[in-house]
């Protein structure tokens, strides 16, 4: 489904990003696995064979970021996909939320990732092959209590979503989002059992996702079989209500 | 680098004849340089001179010699 694909994926040594590219290679595709850690993201390649390399850089800075891309344009050239996993969350109320972390929450779920979309559409020059996926959340789409930092920086990835999606068609690039609700990765690695079990009573399918699951639909987002599904941010949320 | 090879960019990404590509063509000036065709030019002269275009001087690229000055940057110089 991804054969000869190049997809390049940010946060790609663990959850969801992990489970991605896990499935990329499976489906295919060789797989750029960027991320901050070295050690982790090397293993990761190692893991995976020889379809997978791994990419070590800071994801939010700019000089970076750019010198990245000048190397991928050297050596393969070309992209096909990119999958904005990379994010973090800080949970506080309003009162509690430091400037600086919310900064550095728009820093990395946002800022990076309108960055790497720029850069990557320039690579993206093969026609029909063009497609980004961004990973927004059911907290940017509907808002929660105590995340209003993230919620934001979610929210505003749905805008650049929707708003490449109509620039990026002239040039036949695909832009959507998934939104995903409560997925068992280590993003909640600091909820306690009590927060979890809560969380949980609010998915009508009663389970927390998997990494996998949403990997599935990322996979089919950056595949020809979603070639006419553009500007759009899919939930994948077990039917939570928040 | 030839400015034929400058030339033949902007003609091929702007889909105008090689007589209009002056130095004085400037973006926005004409309809067949709007800002869908701008990323396409972008895209045609790094596939050209085997570059790549930093996002400031993507903005800066105003006209044709503006264009002839950034790329000497870039140590492409179209004589
Ligand atoms: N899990 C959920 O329930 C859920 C729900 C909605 C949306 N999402 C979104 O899904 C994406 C993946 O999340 P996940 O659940 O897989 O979380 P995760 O297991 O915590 O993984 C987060 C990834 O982002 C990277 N990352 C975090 N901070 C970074 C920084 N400052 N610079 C560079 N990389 C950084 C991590 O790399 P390191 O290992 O180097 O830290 C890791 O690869 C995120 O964008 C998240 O917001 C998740």
């Amino acid at each position: 489904m991804l054969q000869d694909k190049v997809i390049l994926i940010t946060g790609a040594n663990r959850g969801i990003g992990l489970a991605t590219a896990q499935v990329c290679i499976a489906l295919g595709a060789t797989v750029l696995l960027a991320g901050r850690n070295e050690v982790q993201l090397e293993l990761v390649a190692e893991q995976l064979g020889e379809r997978a390399i791994a990419m070590c850089y800071d994801l939010t800075d700019e000089t970076q970021v750019k010198q990245a891309f000048a190397h991928i344009k050297q050596h393969i050239g070309h992209l096909d996909g990119l999958v904005n996993n990379a994010g973090m969350m800080h949970n506080a109320p309003a009162a509690m939320t430091s400037l600086d972390s919310l900064q550095q929450q728009l820093t990395l779920n946002t800022v990076a990732a309108f960055q790497h979309i720029q850069l990557a559409s320039r690579l993206m020059r093969k026609p029909g092959c063009g497609r980004v996926v961004n990973l927004c959340s059911i907290v940017g789409e509907r808002g929660a209590a105590g995340q209003s930092a993230y919620a934001a920086s979610k929210a505003a990835l749905t805008g650049i979503t929707k708003s490449l999606a109509k620039e990026l068609a002239a040039q036949q690039i695909c832009v959507n989002a998934v939104a995903p609700g409560f997925i068992d990765t280590e993003l909640h690695s600091d909820f306690s059992d009590k927060q979890r079990e809560n969380i949980i009573n609010t998915v009508g399918l009663g389970r927390m996702g998997t990494p996998r699951e949403v990997a599935d639909l990322i996979s089919f987002l950056l595949s020809d079989h979603a070639a006419y599904i553009t500007g759009q941010i899919i939930g994948i949320d077990g039917g939570m209500q928040l | 680098m030839s400015e034929s090879q400058l030339t033949q960019a902007f003609v091929t990404a702007l889909g105008i004849s090689a007589e209009q590509v002056t130095d004085e063509l400037t973006y926005n000036e004409i309809d067949a340089w709007d800002s869908t065709a701008h990323m396409i030019l972008i895209a045609e002269l790094e596939d050209t001179f085997d570059i790549m275009l930093d996002t400031d001087d993507i903005i800066d690229m105003s006209s044709v010699a503006k264009a002839k000055q950034i790329l000497h940057k870039y140590q492409v110089n179209p004589e």
